[in-house]
């Protein structure tokens, strides 16, 4: 399977997200630059973290111009899957791929750690390989990660199952919501209506390797794999 | 075609929390300005372009602004103001 990863200026995940894929997943990957018009039969598309554009007007408004994002919306039209990380989530949501905003982390700071997950839904394509409920610890790095829709979009996201991952707290607060940066209702996951895009604010490409913390991103990968090979 | 200066005042949307002004609103009560209830910190753009009249400047900003200098989820937007440059 051939996954594309987008290279946007500004743009530094997506060495990492190549490590993942090829070297912990054992696929293919190729890196798409932004200015280009062709996906060279990339399978999957990964919108990776980084600053793209500097972050500059608002994180991830300026990328979604670039002249790549058409042909990854008429990929993700197709019903192709679109991973999106971090900045990718922010790009995705500015592009109207997926529903609602991410704003300046409450605490106004940067924030840098492992957070736990709460898997909210197994049956995407996504995250077929977790378990409802599941725990996982994957790394934060952002400061523009607080998760914002209207009402009538966060009623819907919900009612429908497509918040995907959760914020929970510490060992003992499993049940409890909370949230590095206030997103609503915790929410670190969403998909789109038809759950071929997922966008999230943790980055499971650097949570493949347990020397390094934690190998709980690898799910992610692992289920694309299943789910698109199948 | 004349050319216009367009300003455009982007504000967050009234009832999102929005940290940045209210760690403004807490620190000018610190240095005493007790009578400030709320400061709302966004952004003052210029657009610099060339329109038949005003009316079209501003109809062609209100358009930037939907398509890319404002979020509507998240931001309000009003043209401050339409002047020659």
């Amino acid at each position: 399977m051939k996954f594309g990863i987008v290279t946007f200026p500004g743009s530094n995940c997506d060495y990492d997200t190549y490590h993942a894929v090829v070297d912990a997943l054992g696929e293919e990957a190729t890196y798409l630059w932004h200015k280009e018009h062709d996906l060279r039969g990339s399978d999957v598309v990964i919108l990776p973290g980084g600053f793209s554009y500097g972050d500059y007007l608002r994180a991830g408004a300026i990328a979604r111009f670039s002249p790549i994002m058409r042909e990854v919306a008429a990929h993700a039209e197709r019903g192709a899957p679109v991973l999106a990380i971090c900045n990718g989530f922010q790009i995705a949501c500015e592009a109207g791929m997926l529903p609602g905003a991410l704003l300046r982390n409450a605490s106004l700071r940067f924030v840098c750690e492992a957070v736990r997950l709460r898997v909210e839904n197994a049956d995407t394509q996504f995250t077929n390989r977790y378990d409802r409920g599941q725990l996982v610890t994957v790394p934060i790095a952002h400061g523009d990660g607080r998760y914002t829709a209207d009402d009538e979009t966060l009623a819907r996201i919900e009612g429908e199952g497509r918040v995907v991952f959760r914020y929970v707290g510490g060992p003992g607060d499993a049940d409890e919501w909370w949230s590095p940066n206030g997103s609503m209702n915790a929410i670190a996951g969403i998909v789109n209506a038809a759950g071929n895009v997922l966008g999230m604010m943790p980055h499971p490409e650097r949570a493949v390797d347990d020397l390094l913390g934690s190998s709980d991103g690898m799910g992610i990968f692992e289920s694309i794999l299943s789910r698109v090979a199948a | 075609m004349s050319r216009f200066r367009v300003a455009v005042h982007i504000a967050p949307r009234r009832g999102l929390l929005d940290p940045q002004g209210k760690a403004v609103t807490d620190a000018l009560r610190t240095l005493g300005f007790a009578s400030v209830q709320d400061v709302h910190v966004g952004r003052h753009l210029v657009v610099e372009m060339d329109a038949a009249d005003p009316a079209a400047a501003e109809r062609t900003t209100r358009d930037m602004c939907n398509k890319l200098l404002a979020n509507p989820v998240i931001e309000d937007f009003e043209i401050a103001s339409v002047s020659t440059s």
